[in-house]
């Protein structure tokens, strides 16, 4: 009994060592890559590990001004949009826990209808829209299509979120002699700040890690976003710049990953909830 | 209890003016951004139009068209290949993975971090992660299926007819298995371990456990996840764009770079928006599947 015991741990960690190994292989060998001189890279018998590090790539990363003012772009639009949905969803999502309306079965079937149309067209008519405006090749437009684009899932989040918090704690301080104002700031505030940090980490990795909106919406190239920018510069690949794609790529993932770590537990519980009573 | 309920019902019974204005912006949001574009969308798809002309109704001339193009047919068939093979894959690969940290064992959670990064990556940095993976000369798959002996000749993976498919299906897949894993475990763990335990003095072996306990237990997540799944893979783009731009000859043209060579690169939007709406089409067929389960579900229950 004890043996077998053993043997099946053994085999349990054994299979998760492999889909790790799989899973993190790529990201290790860019990671090295991007560490590599460009001589070793191309050497013809590579090892995994750099046997000379070198911080080369990042330095021309770094000092390659489109990179950085496209990083700048996305840091701009990611920042501003999520402000923008966290102002939107708090107040949104605590009217659609207290006030019953239509307003709430119509927006929960637009989340979920949200999920079944390619964004091509949505993108199309938008884009017709922003011509008219004047904001399409702007960071501005693109800004609030990413509003938009978070709101659906940011909306879910924090409607189960407001919805746990029992109604009873805001009569209190009802009874208490509380304002309304007093109310939202001193009470609910604090105990929906973990939902609103969840929020804000969300909305802003689906604005850093978006893609087709940008590559339609922004044509000059000093309005790239980071996405965008890297994407152009992989039609340009050749030797040389292997190691700076490389060191690119670990610089854009790493706030990507950070945030995700942040916020796995909110992540999986939110979506699992959201998806068995959906 | 009751008494909480008529402290509810005497505190926001009355209509506030309040909650319109609360919800005014999501409104308005939703109805400019969102709901009139989808619908302009949806009917963008039956014109003619071209971006600067005038729109023009054309009725389902967009569709007769669709149904005689070769490229169309291509895309939609390279689209369906794509989107089950992944599909499949990703759910697959995510519940074995599933199942292993379902286990009491050491370093759990830290498994579970390591095992997000993919997930964690933004899909372009992907496409460059898998590009530089399959490098001809310097690329790792390359180095080591040599090194490995198994191949003789560098095999140059993303503008071969023979073998591009399979290259960008392993890059779709890897992406995401941890997020089907990372749900599928959320599911795992809601099932009750007394059914385990119960089976298990009845004499059942692990099979069947995962046969009779397992899966029936999970239905409405493995439900929600797979038509999820589809729906995500159906509507790829930003890494297919990095690694073959739909190449070569076509061959990884997904319907949604399909539609965007229609409409941004020749300008033909009423066509693109056409494609549109024949995948909405079939993304509905999945999401009706989808509810169809979950109600036969709630029944039993």
């Amino acid at each position: 009994m004890k043996t077998s015991n053993l043997i099946s741990k053994f085999m349990i960690h054994g299979l998760i060592i492999l889909f790790v190994i799989f899973l993190l292989f790529p990201l290790i060998w860019v990671l090295a890559s991007s560490l590599k001189t460009t001589q070793e890279i191309y050497s013809g018998s590579p090892t995994i590990f750099p046997q000379q590090i070198s911080f080369d790539h990042y330095r021309s990363v770094i000092s390659g001004q489109l990179i950085f003012r496209s990083m700048w772009n996305s840091i701009i639009v990611g920042v501003i949009s999520t402000i923008l949905v966290v102002l939107i969803s708090v107040p949104s999502a605590y009217a659609m826990v207290r006030y019953k309306s239509f307003v709430n079965n119509g927006i929960l079937v637009w989340i979920l209808v949200s999920q079944i149309f390619p964004v091509i067209l949505i993108m199309i008519p938008l884009y017709m829209v922003l011509r008219n405006i004047g904001l399409t090749d702007s960071l501005t437009g693109l800004t609030l299509i990413y509003v938009v684009w978070a709101l659906p899932f940011v909306l879910w989040m924090m409607h189960g979120y407001v919805k746990s918090i029992p109604v009873e704690l805001e009569e209190a301080a009802v009874l208490d002699g509380a304002t309304r104002s007093q109310v939202i700031f001193k009470v609910l505030m604090p105990l929906l700040l973990p939902a609103i940090g969840a929020s804000a980490l969300f909305s802003f990795i689906s604005a850093w890690n978006e893609f087709f909106f940008a590559l339609v919406l922004l044509k000059s190239p000093e309005l790239g976003t980071l996405q965008v920018e890297l994407a152009r510069y992989v039609g340009m690949e050749g030797q040389a710049r292997t190691g700076p794609l490389a060191a690119a790529s670990v610089i854009a993932t790493i706030p990507s990953i950070l945030l995700f770590i942040f916020m796995r537990k909110w992540l999986t519980t939110g979506l699992v909830s959201g998806a068995l009573k959906g | 209890m009751s008494f909480f309920g008529t402290k509810r019902h005497t505190l926001y019974s009355k209509k506030e003016l309040g909650q319109v204005q609360l919800l005014f912006p999501v409104i308005v949001l939703v109805t400019v951004f969102s709901l009139f574009p989808l619908l302009r969308g949806i009917y963008l798809g039956f014109t003619d139009y071209r971006l600067g002309d005038a729109i023009s109704f054309n009725g389902i001339e967009n569709y007769i068209q669709l149904f005689n193009d070769e490229y169309f047919w291509n895309s939609f068939k390279v689209g369906m290949i794509w989107t089950i093979v992944v599909t499949v894959l990703q759910v697959g690969l995510g519940l074995g993975l599933a199942l292993l940290l379902n286990n009491k064992i050491r370093f759990a959670s830290f498994y579970t971090v390591l095992i997000l990064l993919p997930w964690a990556t933004p899909p372009i940095i992907r496409g460059i992660l898998w590009r530089q993976m399959y490098e001809p000369n310097a690329g790792a798959v390359n180095i080591l299926l040599s090194r490995a002996g198994i191949i003789s000749e560098p095999i140059n993976w993303l503008s071969s007819f023979e073998y591009v498919i399979p290259a960008v299906i392993v890059a779709g897949v890897w992406g995401e298995i941890s997020k089907a894993a990372i749900f599928l475990l959320a599911g795992l763990q809601t099932i009750s371990n007394d059914l385990y335990e119960a089976s298990k003095i009845d004499g059942a072996k692990l099979w069947d456990q995962f046969l009779h306990i397992t899966i029936p237990s999970l239905k409405p997540v493995l439900a929600a996840i797979i038509s999820l799944t589809f729906m995500w893979n159906f509507n790829t783009f930003g890494i297919i764009w990095v690694l073959t731009q739909g190449g070569p000859g076509g061959l990884t043209r997904l319907p949604m770079l399909a539609a965007y060579e229609e409409g941004f690169r020749y300008g033909y939007i009423g066509y693109a928006a056409a494609i549109g709406n024949v995948m909405v089409l079939i993304l509905s067929l999945v999401l009706f599947m989808y509810i169809r389960v979950q109600l036969r579900e709630r029944k039993e229950l």
